[in-house]
């Protein structure tokens, strides 16, 4: 009765999220979905593991496995937290779909001591090559929207995102690519490598 | 029992089911009109067991016209209790498992001191020399009553409504007194728009010849029409429209056509004139005044310079706000004012908007995704309290 439900492996690009985070520390996931890293997080890690999820579907899940997770979305609901009231504030393949990422992405190194960020890379060779060869807008694997339609309103590359974390002046402690072989590598910034061959890009940032 | 003399027997008869405890002899309640209080005495409902070390305790606050039977028989009208859906054994709130309190607020009809009930000082029912009481002065009594029961920390606050307002209370007055709070489609403070409405149901009540200036009972009459109309309109904002629409349309009260009158040609007039009729059975006027008034001046903000972070700080509370789409009485911006404030402390919050069409009164209705996240939510703080419950 007092242990959280079984859960099974997380998916490649939560795993290396929660490889980045400490155990017992204090976790704020935004855009946590169904839960899944929040749920491994307190289980494996001791997290006090709390989320914020835009769908009721997602909310009533992780409600319903006994998380702590508000009904909000990222663009206005994250202002109200203190400063550093989180050691890591997670935002998962989320930043592409906020109105402002620039305030998002500030937001979260406000609140967290660290923030992880995680993204579809735009800048990954099949996309350029899909626009080249398509000529039509290329919408990641997995994504059921037209371009009319797509939530991921403000798509960008590993190297427009280190650009970001620049101009906001946040020093970047590690970052990874990911490609559909689950194959990890480490990103160097200034290196147009993984930003050709990343499918997806992790990132653990926080301000200077 | 549907017979209009009989008035509210099992209570005058002394027959009320549950328990009525004086309290407040020797420390009476300092109420924040600054009138005092005391003694006073709170007629309360139990379920289930208190456990070996006290600590399954859960208090369900009650809203306006509700009381301390949420579950079993009610005393007066015989039917199931107000939250049957949610409170029992093996429901939500597993009476199997849990000892649940009720308690009949402070202001209220059903036992607990009231308006209706005799002044010591005259030997007469209050009426309305009663002193006006607020939310703060209904969590009061309830904490007397707990210490009564030598309960330090209760597991769970939960109500809906005005038991919400109950709720943000106790968490902000109490924060060491319970390890979850459950606030259910309420609000921080009653709007214009709240205050507005419960203003219309005043107005009706002493409106009516027969609230003979507040002093009905001692004039042997009952304020029924004004009390009937002031539940007809108050009915209307439990519900939301599609709600109403759904449930009777445009639809005629057993009738071919209208009738060029004022009966109730409509199936909805004909529902709320019910909704009325069969409230002043089980309610009292002057109670519904003071309640409504203590609704109308909730602002928990305002005791902290406006500030309603600063009503919850440092609290160590697990809560679990929940609001529906389509309650426009306490509509979900209000909840989420709640929210905002709890992250503002960073404290440990779920909330969940409802999508529903049943309007504010969905709290009592069967919705399973309320059952369900409430369930979820109450087994992580038996899992986070580290109770053996």
């Amino acid at each position: 009765m007092n242990a959280l439900p079984t859960i099974g492996p997380l998916r490649a690009d939560l795993q290396l999220i929660s490889d980045m985070i400490e155990p017992n520390s204090r976790v704020l996931d935004v855009g946590c979905g169904d839960g899944a890293l929040l749920a491994y997080l307190a289980q494996e890690k001791s997290v006090d593991a709390r989320g914020i999820e835009l769908s009721h579907e997602g909310v009533k899940s992780c409600v319903a496995l006994g998380l702590s997770v508000i009904q909000g979305d990222a663009d206005t609901d994250l202002t109200d937290y203190p400063s550093d009231a989180f050691d890591y504030v997670v935002l998962g393949q989320t930043l592409q779909a906020t109105r402002s990422p620039k305030d998002v992405l500030e937001t979260l190194v406000r609140i967290g001591r660290h923030a992880v960020v995680s993204f579809v890379n735009f800048g990954h060779w099949r996309t350029r090559l899909s626009l080249m060869l398509n000529g039509r807008v290329p919408v990641p694997a997995g994504n059921q929207h037209g371009w009319h339609d797509n939530p991921d309103i403000h798509l960008c590359t590993v190297l427009d995102f280190v650009d970001l974390c620049e101009e906001l002046g946040l020093k970047i402690d590690k970052g990874l690519s990911l490609d559909r072989h689950n194959q990890v590598r480490q990103i160097k910034t200034g290196s147009q490598m993984a930003n050709l061959r990343g499918e997806q890009a992790i990132f653990l940032l926080h301000r200077e | 029992m549907t017979d209009s003399t009989v008035t509210l027997n099992p209570i005058a008869n002394g027959e009320l089911p549950g328990h009525q405890v004086e309290l407040g002899g020797d420390a009476p309640l300092c109420l924040d009109s600054g009138a005092i209080l005391g003694p006073y005495t709170i007629a309360y409902q139990t379920f289930g067991t208190l456990n070996a070390d006290k600590s399954n305790a859960i208090l369900i606050c009650h809203a306006l016209t509700g009381d301390q039977f949420p579950a079993g028989q009610h005393p007066i009208t015989g039917k199931g209790g107000w939250w049957e859906l949610m409170v029992g054994p093996g429901k939500v709130i597993d009476t199997d498992r849990f000892f649940v309190i009720s308690t009949n607020v402070l202001g209220g009809c059903m036992g607990t001191t009231g308006p209706s009930s005799i002044d010591p000082k005259t030997d007469k029912p209050y009426g309305l020399d009663f002193p006006v009481i607020t939310i703060g002065d209904m969590v009061r009594a309830q904490a007397m009553l707990i210490d009564h029961l030598d309960i330090e920390k209760l597991f769970c606050v939960i109500g809906g409504s005005m038991g919400a307002m109950q709720v943000l209370e106790w968490a902000s007055k109490y924060g060491d007194r319970l390890y979850a709070a459950v606030p259910i489609a309420g609000a921080p403070r009653h709007s214009a728009q709240n205050i507005a409405f419960h203003e219309v149901g005043r107005q009706a009540i002493m409106a009516d010849p027969d609230w003979c200036q507040g002093n009905y009972i001692l004039e042997g009459k009952r304020p029924r029409r004004g009390l009937a109309v002031a539940r007809m309109e108050a009915h209307i904002t439990y519900l939301s429209e599609p709600a109403l629409h759904r449930k009777f349309g445009r639809r005629l009260q057993e009738r071919e056509q209208v009738t060029y009158g004022f009966d109730a040609d409509f199936e909805v007039e004909s529902y709320l004139r019910h909704q009325g009729s069969t409230f002043v059975e089980r309610f009292d006027a002057n109670s519904y005044l003071y309640i409504t008034r203590a609704m109308d001046y909730f602002d928990l903000a305002a005791e902290h310079d406006g500030i309603l972070a600063h009503a919850f700080r440092d609290t160590k509370v697990r809560f679990c706000v929940v609001s529906f789409s389509s309650d426009w009485l306490y509509p979900t911006v209000e909840s989420r004012t709640v929210v905002h404030a709890l992250n503002a402390v960073a404290a440990n919050v779920s909330f969940l908007e409802v999508q529903t069409d049943k309007g504010h009164d969905a709290f009592l209705l069967d919705e399973p995704v309320l059952h369900e996240t409430l369930s979820g939510f109450i087994e992580g703080t038996v899992r986070h309290s580290g109770l053996a419950l």
